[in-house]
Parts: structure tokens; C-alpha cells; sequence
């Protein structure tokens, strides 16, 4: 493990181990907040930052950990750094956290990061574990975005909330495709996108 | 084992009700206004998706809403009651400032005596009334507001500001397209009884089919919900005394 340079660390979530569009992780909430690029975001925002704090504190209590209730010990720390995004959230994006409602408590069991932790932050040092969870949070992010930046366009004529395709109800010529409002577009955007991916990097195809 | 376990939980309760109090602050201010903007919205006052500042929403609510403390028994106000401070879903929690709810579809357990109302004024005249409402849905009890006509007899506007239904389902309560097909719907009939309905499938334009309103697909039980919370509230058993008195003070033009 400790052969791996520290860059790739951050670097290789992004794509060569994309949380979501190789470890296949997270997918729940990938369809529910990407109906748009804020939301999305946010979201991002929010995971990374539970990723990497989750990361730097299970790997700074690794060798304390006793093995038989690591599970409990790991959920608990997320749980309470979720809880602490909320209230955060609540605090300061108040109109933003309605729109993510559930979503945001939901990130407790979002796979990535128990998966995170149990994989990578339980063996490593802090430094390197912190590194791992910025990378994967990013590689999260980024499909995050491009998924709600392709439905918000797609489904709303809009990126970032600014006209881009001036729907036919505003005077303007683009019909707003209705399915990317609705989870099953994230669906088949996302299938794309792991496609696209396994075509570029045929390596992580899995063998038939 | 055992000691490293409590320390974990101790330091993270530390941690969770640490920022629960240190924000509580701040969150409470963020609803406050959020109630306010509800209220300008369901009023007419605030168009959709506009983007005002707290200090402007602040404003044009101290300059055209009124809000008032009422006896919900008898719709008359309350003397020196403080309509800032007062807390309607407070008082119907605690058991000295509330009884038990009548029979009722809403969910509504216990009924305060003293309600919350707001009047909308407009160069001296009073305009819509606007009142707060809540009531089960499927998972939560959904708490908004209805605004009616200054003649009482029309819905001007609902929204609701709390509410925990399913996103995309029942939380679709909080569409903007869909509260507005409530706008110049009749509630009450020719008695004044609250007859008002979320019906499953789409119902005519407010014009054809005033006391109908179109469902939500896949939340036929919120709608269910909302048909029930407004009907309590608009009835003898809720604001039904206040609306009452306004008919008679001929208050309304």
C-alpha cells in the first residue's frame, strides 16, 4: 500500500477508482440530489467533508480500535459527523439543506465512506488516510456534478440556474426532456458514464 | 474494550450537542424568516423565486402582515397577548395552554386554545387572512398555511413549511406548480361547511371545479392528508368561530 505515491492517493479515485463509476458506490444518492448543479454541490461538498474527517479519525484511533467492535466505533464517528454537516447545513444553507432533506442524514450509510474506512483509513496513517478521503470525495463530486450538470441542463434547459437552452414554456425552442428530472435518468446517465469510463480505461473492465 | 467504547460515545455526544447548541441560534433565526417568506408567498406578496434578502423580507412583512393572538373558541383576540413571542405549536404541546382535539381526521391530537392568525393590510384595509395549519400525512405531521380571500369565501394560496413526506412523493406538497392550482379554489359550500378535497386524478380549473384540487401521483395519502387539515381547520372545530367573526364584523368588503 505504502508503495503508492502520495499523489495517486488523491489522483486515483478520480478516475482509475472512481467511487461511483468503478467501486459502484453511493449510487443512492447520486439520483437523488443531481437534478441540479447546487444541490449537487452541495452534497459533494458535504460528503467530502465527512469523508475526510471520518477518515483522519478512524485512522488516528486504527491501532485503539479493538477488531471485535470496529463496525460500531466507525458508524458512531460518521454518524456524528453527519449530524454536525446537518446542523451545519441548517445553519448557514438553510434553503439548500430543505432541498437535500433526507439526503443529507442519509450520507451515514452512504457506502463510500464506511467503505473508506473499513479499507483504506483502518491500515494507514492519518496523513495518507486524509488524502484518500479528499480524492474520493472529489471523485464523488465529480460525477455528482457532471450527472446534475447534464440532467439540469437536459431536464431544465439550465446549468447553475442560468438559461442555457431557453425552454419552449419561456418563449424558446428546447422541450425539456422530462425523464432526466426523474431518478431513472441519473439511472441510465450513470450507466453511461461507467461506460464510457471502462471503454477508456479498458483495464477496469471486468472479465466476462 | 468497554472503556474505549464509552470514550468513543462520550467524545462524539460531546461533539453533536456542541454544534446542535451552538447553531440552535442561527437555525431558529433561518426559520423565522423562512415562515415569514411562506407567509408573503401564500399571500401574494412575495412572487415565486424571487431572491430577497432577510433584511427585505423582514420589511415588507412588518409593513403589510399583522399577525395576531386569537381565543381559538371564541375567535376573539387575545388583550396584550405578544403575537411575536407566541408559539402556536408550543401551546398545543403544553397540556395547561391546550385540550384535547375533537374527533378528527387531521391527526391532530391536542388543540391550543389560543391560535396565531395574520391579516394583510393594505392602505388601512384589510386584505387576506392568513392561518396556520397542520395535520398528519403519511409519514409526518405537515405544518403550512392557508391564505383566504379578504370575502372569505376563496383559497388565495397554501404552502407548507414543515413536513417530513416522501421526497418526490408526498413532499411534491411543496411544489410551487402545485400549490398554485389552490389559488380561487372555494372551500366551504352554500352552508359554509369546509368541503374542500384532494381528489386522486386531475380536477378541473379552479373556474369549472372550484372545490376540487388534482392529486399527488404516487402520495394519494398526503393528499388525503391535506384534504383532512384543511377541513378541521376551516371548520367549527378550528378557525370556524375566528372566520365567524370577521363575516360578521363585516370586516371584509
Amino acid at each position: 500500500m505504502s508503495a503508492l505515491p502520495r499523489i495517486k492517493t488523491v489522483v486515483d479515485p478520480l478516475f482509475d477508482n472512481n467511487p461511483i463509476g468503478v467501486q459502484v458506490l453511493g449510487i443512492c444518492s447520486a439520483l437523488a440530489v443531481t437534478t441540479k448543479v447546487e444541490t449537487a454541490l452541495v452534497m459533494s461538498v458535504a460528503v467530502t467533508g465527512v469523508l475526510v474527517f471520518s477518515n483522519l479519525s478512524i485512522s488516528l484511533l486504527r491501532n485503539q480500535i479493538p477488531a471485535a467492535i470496529r463496525i460500531i466505533v466507525q458508524l458512531t464517528i460518521i454518524a456524528s459527523l453527519v449530524i454536525v454537516t446537518d446542523q451545519l447545513l441548517k445553519a448557514f444553507f438553510f434553503e439548500i439543506s430543505r432541498q437535500l432533506s433526507v439526503f443529507v442524514g442519509l450520507i451515514i450509510t452512504n457506502c463510500i465512506i464506511m467503505g473508506r474506512a473499513e479499507a483504506f483509513a483502518m491500515q494507514n496513517d492519518p496523513g495518507r488516510s486524509v488524502l484518500d478521503g479528499l480524492g474520493n470525495g472529489l471523485g464523488y463530486g465529480l460525477v455528482l456534478t457532471v450527472v446534475a450538470a447534464l440532467r439540469e441542463l437536459l431536464g431544465a434547459g439550465k446549468v447553475f440556474g442560468f438559461d442555457v437552452l431557453t425552454p419552449t414554456s419561456e418563449g424558446g425552442w428546447y422541450t425539456p426532456n422530462g425523464l432526466m428530472v426523474l431518478a431513472p435518468g441519473a439511472f441510465f446517465l450513470l450507466g453511461l458514464l461507467v461506460w464510457l469510463l471502462k471503454t477508456l480505461r479498458p483495464a477496469l473492465a471486468e472479465k466476462p | 474494550m468497554l472503556l474505549f467504547a464509552l470514550a468513543v460515545c462520550a467524545v462524539c455526544s460531546v461533539l453533536v450537542a456542541g454544534a446542535a447548541v451552538a447553531l440552535a441560534e442561527r437555525q431558529k433565526a433561518n426559520q423565522v424568516l423562512d415562515r415569514q417568506k411562506k407567509i408573503l408567498a401564500v399571500a401574494g406578496l412575495m412572487p415565486e423565486g424571487a431572491e430577497w434578502t432577510a433584511a427585505k423580507v423582514g420589511e415588507v412583512f412588518r409593513a403589510n402582515i399583522v399577525p395576531q393572538v386569537i381565543e381559538l373558541s371564541t375567535g376573539l383576540p387575545v388583550p396584550g397577548a405578544d403575537a411575536l413571542a407566541f408559539d402556536q405549536r408550543a401551546e398545543a404541546r403544553d397540556p395547561r395552554a391546550s385540550d384535547k382535539a375533537p374527533p378528527n381526521q387531521a391527526g391532530i391530537a391536542r388543540l391550543p386554545r389560543r391560535a396565531l392568525v395574520y391579516r394583510q393590510l393594505e392602505g388601512g384595509n384589510h386584505r387576506n387572512v392568513i392561518l396556520q395549519v397542520e395535520g398528519k400525512g403519511l409519514w409526518s405531521t405537515m405544518h403550512g398555511f392557508v391564505a383566504l380571500t379578504p370575502d372569505l369565501t376563496r383559497i388565495e394560496g397554501l404552502t407548507f413549511y414543515e413536513h417530513g413526506e416522501t421526497p418526490g412523493l408526498g413532499a411534491e406538497v411543496e411544489n410551487p406548480k402545485w400549490q398554485a392550482l389552490w389559488k380561487g379554489r372555494r372551500p366551504f359550500d352554500a352552508e359554509g361547511r369546509p368541503v374542500i378535497e384532494v381528489i386522486k386524478g386531475t380536477a378541473g380549473p379552479a373556474t369549472t371545479d372550484p372545490t376540487r384540487v388534482d392529486g399527488l401521483s404516487g402520495a394519494t395519502i398526503t393528499g388525503r392528508g391535506v384534504t383532512h387539515l384543511l377541513r378541521f381547520w376551516l371548520s367549527e372545530r378550528g378557525y370556524g368561530p375566528y372566520l365567524a367573526r370577521l363575516r360578521a364584523e363585516g370586516e371584509t368588503p
